[in-house]
């Protein structure tokens, strides 16, 4: 099961390299990890998507909250929650190709932020089924690059995960 | 970073010092006596500190292993963190299979390893290693100095990490730039220290300790499984009166020898890989298994699948990750032991329900007949010397309340079984890590605090020369350790594997051209004694506990084919064992 992990953690030197050697020395996956301090400065935030049967995850979460920098863990996938990935994606795209790609951001709601007469580099924000889904629906057009950022993710509604 | 200092108010009031004398000052307010070390160019700045005072005072050890080991012991006899100093480079990696074999036994221990100039960082300078990425995995928290007006702070939350919920080592990384002795700041060390971020729990949830009285008192089969946390969590008292309430059968692990007195009826032995068969029996039928501060260790459990099948299991321990880790706890507690077995018992007293003392009575009946059988006995009547009956003696002339610091391998194994552990913190031995070379240290750390007890290294032709070279160090500090080699002339513990999976074929098993260790020990300036028959045993034993204060180094000549039993079976639950070579479950 594919679950999404909220960490705030001190923002101190070495406390992010601890949390990702975590994972490697337990054998954890990380499908993906985006982090970025907050409006605290002394706080990272962390966004961490990893998959495991009821018990890894378990103890993922009890092994975090060992981390003598973490602050706070909180699964946020239990409950109903909303979850962002930025993509940017870099096509191939001339002649009548053109036109096709632009449709295809359109539908997805992304922007294309970036043009030559042969490229054209495309924004989209959205879950990260919804990422995969527009890269799936460009089809035959010659993709050059891509760059997401990882889920981020908060829970819906009042609750919070803070100091 | 959070700072304790605060900056020149202080400095009008406060003394002023370098950052090499804040570390050595820091450790005396923390109330350390003995500091295990050995110097380098990183580390120069605070030896010289150390030099110029008289309150800590500085052990050299001849390998910076035996410095981390010393301090890991001390921990372990007297429930303080041990202290460690080492340079940068060499310094710490030599120190790093100590910190290892710390953390797996939470043990405290608070390790100081020199850095080069923090300017030189990244640059692959001389002695440079990143310490930092190096421990990270192995220790409980690690931290390096970025301003020297930092180190007392530092210092405080190391001592404080190490020391709280679940101990272990903390490692403090310090570039030699953060003691230059002729920068100096306000030194104010913190007497209390709280993290936002790390507030380990004290007390039990009450609703759990309810539930977990409930449960016991409805057993019919109950035993009590008590490891290493028992003893680090200084709880033995309040687990011997909780099981002596209820008449609970109690079984040790090989951390926790001593958290029970061995020579109570209610004990049933040590349980596990080589526990005793009424222990695993015990386990492996149980209806209600209360575990306090143990962790269902793989050589305890044997294959976890078919692990005690019948049981509700309680499971008390300081560390939420060690609950349900390898098997599913019914009613977990988390919690330090010691509030929580204080709790438990006060309920327990209120309560008008006892255990079903018929039921318990059957329950004793059985674990006596299994008594009976009593697997793994040893042929008394051989002509050779037995290591079992050699620890027995040893027991014997030390009256069962020595500190035995024992090795790895088959010795330490007969050690665990055969010497009656009546108080917590006298057994020390790598449980976790299992590390051959920690015997002798250990016993020298343990000597040096407690010069009047006596204190007996037990180890193997293997083991001890793993750091035999502080032989020297025992003469420079006088260390009359009593040294029992139980040398059978074979990595043992190989060899018995070897023996029952690889039809005997000794592969690198067997040691050629061992040194005459009597010699040894006499080059050394120490007493050497060679035993090789019964007869010899006895006044070897007494001639070397009746000299106080030397070394004395036994070399105990064994039968080369004793195996350990019993054994579990590989695959097996708990009570599939062999007995002997030609007896199984
Ligand atoms: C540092 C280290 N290396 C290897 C091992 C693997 N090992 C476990 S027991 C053992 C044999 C120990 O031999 P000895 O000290 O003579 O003890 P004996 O088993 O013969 O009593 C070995 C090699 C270990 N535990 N530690
Ligand atoms: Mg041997």
């Amino acid at each position: 099961m594919r679950h999404i992990i909220s960490v705030l953690l001190e923002n101190e030197s070495g406390a992010l390299a601890r949390l990702v050697g975590l994972f490697a020395q337990r054998g954890y996956n990380i499908d993906s990890l985006n982090v970025a301090p907050t409006d605290d400065p002394t706080l990272s935030r962390l966004t961490l998507v990893t998959h495991g049967n009821d018990q890894v995850i378990e103890q993922i979460s009890k092994h975090l909250h060992k981390l003598i920098e973490v602050v706070k863990v909180s699964d946020i996938s239990e409950a109903a929650h909303i979850e962002r990935e930025l993509m940017l994606v870099k096509v191939k795209a001339s002649g009548n190709q053109r036109e096709e790609v632009k449709r295809c951001a359109d539908i997805f709601r992304g922007q294309i932020i970036d043009v030559t007469p042969i490229t054209y580099t495309i924004q989209l924000v959205g879950t990260s089924d919804k990422l995969d889904a527009f890269i799936q629906a460009l089809g035959t057009t010659p993709i050059l690059e891509v760059v997401r950022s990882g889920a981020s993710g908060i829970a819906r509604g009042e609750k919070t995960l803070a100091l | 970073m959070t700072s304790q200092t605060k900056s020149a108010d202080l400095a009008k009031t406060t003394e002023m010092l370098s950052g090499a004398a804040m570390v050595i000052r820091a450790l005396a307010d923390e109330g350390v006596e003995y500091l295990y070390g050995y110097p380098g160019g990183a580390v120069l700045h605070i030896y010289d500190a150390l030099f110029q005072q008289n309150k800590v005072k500085h052990v050299l050890v001849r390998h910076e292993q035996a410095a981390t080991h010393m301090a890991d012991a001390y921990a372990r006899a007297s429930g303080k963190a041990g202290v460690v100093l080492v340079t940068s480079g060499p310094g710490a990696t030599n120190a790093v299979t100590g910190i290892a074999t710390a953390y797996m036994d939470s043990i405290p221990m608070v390790v100081l390893t020199g850095q080069v100039m923090s300017h030189l960082i990244g640059g692959d300078a001389f002695q440079e290693t990143d310490m930092l990425g190096i421990s990270r995995p192995i220790c409980k928290h690690n931290m390096s100095v970025r301003r020297p007006e930092d180190i007392p702070y530092l210092i405080k939350k190391a001592f404080h990490i190490a020391q709280s919920g679940r101990p272990g080592p903390v490692v403090l990384d310090i570039p030699k730039d953060m003691t230059m002795p002729n920068q100096k700041f306000p030194y104010h060390y913190p007497t209390e220290i709280s993290l936002r971020s790390y507030q380990p729990k004290q007390q039990g949830h009450s609703g759990q300790i309810k539930k977990a009285v409930t449960a016991l008192l409805a057993a019919k089969k109950p035993i009590l499984y008590a490891g290493g946390g028992v003893i680090m969590g200084n709880a033995s008292s309040e687990l011997t009166e909780l099981a002596q309430l209820l008449n609970l059968p109690v079984t040790n692990t090989l951390m926790g020898l001593g958290a029970y007195p061995a020579g109570d009826k209610q004990f049933i032995g040590m349980l596990g890989m080589h526990g005793s068969y009424e222990a695993n029996q015990t386990m492996h039928h149980a209806d209600v298994i209360l575990a306090v501060g143990a962790r269902f260790d793989d050589r305890v459990t044997n294959n976890t699948k078919k692990f005690c099948p019948d049981a509700t299991i309680i499971h008390i321990d300081i560390d939420p990750a060690s609950i349900s880790k390898t098997v599913n706890a019914h009613i977990p507690i988390v919690g330090l032991v010691k509030p929580v077995l204080t709790d438990m018992l006060a309920l327990l007293k209120q309560k008008k329900k006892k255990l079903d003392s018929a039921a318990l009575s059957q329950w004793w009946q059985q674990i006596d007949q299994w008594r009976a059988v009593h697997g793994g006995r040893y042929d008394s009547a051989a002509p050779l010397l037995k290591p079992q009956y050699v620890i027995e003696q040893v027991s014997k002339i030390t009256k069962g309340d020595a500190f035995v610091c024992s090795d790895v391998g088959q010795h330490q194994m007969f050690a665990a079984q055969y010497y009656p552990f009546n108080k917590p913190n006298r057994w020390i031995n790598s449980g976790g890590l299992g590390t051959m070379g920690f015997g002798l240290p250990a016993a020298m750390g343990v000597k040096l605090n407690y010069p009047d007890a006596d204190v007996v290294c037990v180890t193997g032709e293997g083991s001890i020369q793993m750091n035999i070279q502080e032989l020297s160090t025992c003469k420079q500090y006088g260390l009359g350790v009593k040294i029992i080699n139980l040398n059978n002339g074979y990595l043992g513990m190989v060899k018995q594997w070897q023996d029952m999976n690889y039809e005997s074929r000794y592969a690198s098993s067997y040691m050629d051209s061992l040194p005459d260790f009597v010699k040894l020990a006499e080059a050394y300036g120490h007493v050497g004694i060679r035993v090789t028959t019964p007869e010899e045993l006895q006044p070897a034993l007494e001639r070397a506990f009746a000299l106080k204060d030397q070394l004395v180094f036994l070399d105990i000549h064994i039968d080369p084919k004793e195996h350990v039993y019993p054994m579990q079976i590989p695959g097996g639950a708990m009570n599939d064992m062999f007995l002997s070579k030609t007896e199984r479950t």
